[in-house]
């Protein structure tokens, strides 16, 4: 399992592997947002949370056709299928790659794009704690929606459409978490649902995900 | 003690079955060549012994973890040297000798050069040392020989032939002969007959 991380890691960051492609979309998203509500502090302070958590989503569906893509269309999988690694492992260590690739840059970017968007310095624990527990909910589910679309020509929309109502549950204790951040609420019941969810999706995801590919398989 | 033994065996692609009653089996040290024309099944058969897809009937006894499955694909990832690609599914399988493999299909002096900038023969010399990596008793190889040319077709069959001698098996479906001290079987007599009762109209696979 190591082994299939350090490759999906290695091939993140040599040519063509996308790594750092994520980051960028977050930021051009993040300063686009600005030029399109306009820039003043009242207007960009109510929907920073939003565009922030927003941003992060789409960030991370950019990714997520390529969880298991490519290995389908060189042969991976099957040979993957074959070896001693679980599929369910697979699927586990393969969303954690993406996580790493994906999730992780967002996070340690997010604080400044939040001085962008004009997010005031007291939310920022809130922002990167709900980013922390929410985007490996993001990634998994993701590996899911790549596992049912895998031996699919086009498959990407078909993805983005089966995935994003999934990331709603994410997306709304997400930005409740920041929102109470933001106005020194209790933070706490926001921060149980996303941890819950997050912990939900990394427990039952891999064996639907793993199901999903042995059918894709035959 | 027999590696691999199939009874009545009848697979589908599709949807549709190809090959039906295939019955054989497979001691250590021998292989078995699979033959037939385009479309009979033979890359079906092997998916399925491989465990790739179900069985639509009968039984395929093997020790637990023992298929080595090659196939058009190679597995291989562009952007990794060939030294990497082949490290990692030793890693995979537990363990083999990447340098002893990379000798056995004559890949040592391409071994820092990145998998995308091979040729197809040199990708899949590259993704038949593989076998030899993954230690898995029983090989299953569809056309390994596409691509070879004819040193390197000879230097495959001696792979095979060491492999053999080494008390594993092969399972081949290949139109070329490999000189190997093989058994044959012509899957043509087993092409399953269209009935329409095994098919009714309307039958959805996701209900099967």
């Amino acid at each position: 399992m190591i082994a299939l991380l350090g490759r999906d890691l290695r091939l993140a960051v040599r040519a063509g592997g996308g790594f750092g492609l994520g980051v960028a979309f977050f930021l051009i998203l993040c300063a686009l947002v600005p030029f399109g509500v306009g820039p003043d502090t009242a207007a960009l302070q109510p929907i920073a949370a939003g565009i922030l958590w927003l941003g992060a989503l789409l960030a991370c569906l950019l990714s997520l056709d390529r969880i298991f893509a490519l290995d389908h269309e060189d042969g991976s999988l099957d040979l993957l299928a074959t070896s001693p690694l679980p599929l369910e492992g697979a699927v586990a260590v393969k969303a954690l790659a993406h996580w790493i690739t994906t999730g992780l840059p967002l996070i340690v970017a997010a604080p400044l794009f939040g001085i962008l968007l004009h997010l005031p310095p007291a939310a920022i624990p809130a922002l990167l704690g709900s980013l922390l527990l929410g985007t490996p909910a993001l990634s998994m589910l993701g590996a899911f929606g790549a596992a049912v679309t895998v031996g699919l020509r086009r498959g990407g929309l078909l993805l983005s459409l089966l995935v994003l109502p999934l990331y709603i549950p994410t997306l709304i204790f997400g930005t409740e978490m920041i929102r109470r951040g933001q106005e020194g609420g209790d933070m706490g019941p926001p921060l149980l649902f996303l941890a819950g969810i997050t912990a939900g999706v990394l427990a039952v995801i891999p064996f639907a995900a793993a199901a999903a590919l042995r059918v894709n398989l035959r | 003690m027999s590696l691999l033994a199939v009874h009545d065996l009848a697979v589908a692609r599709g949807g549709l079955r190809t090959v039906e009653g295939v019955s054989f089996a497979i001691d250590a040290g021998q292989a078995l060549i699979l033959r037939g024309p385009n479309g009979i099944g033979k890359t079906t058969l092997l998916r399925t012994v491989a465990g790739l897809q179900p069985a639509v009937t009968g039984r395929i006894e093997m020790p637990e973890d023992a298929v080595a499955y090659a196939a058009h694909a190679d597995g291989l990832k562009g952007a990794l040297t060939v030294a990497e690609n082949l490290g990692f599914w030793a890693d995979v399988f537990g363990g083999g000798e990447v340098d002893q493999a990379l000798t056995a299909m004559d890949l040592t002096p391409l071994a820092d050069r990145p998998a995308a900038a091979l040729s197809a023969g040199q990708k899949r010399r590259l993704g038949l040392a593989r076998l030899v990596v993954s230690r898995r008793p029983l090989w299953i190889l569809d056309e390994p020989t596409v691509s070879l040319d004819a040193a390197s077709v000879m230097r495959f069959a001696d792979m095979v032939r060491g492999h053999l001698a080494q008390g594993g098996a092969a399972l081949i479906a290949t139109h070329i002969d490999l000189g190997l001290d093989a058994q044959v079987l012509d899957l043509t007599p087993y092409r399953a007959r269209a009935t329409p009762a095994a098919r009714p109209a309307g039958f959805n696979e996701a209900f099967a």
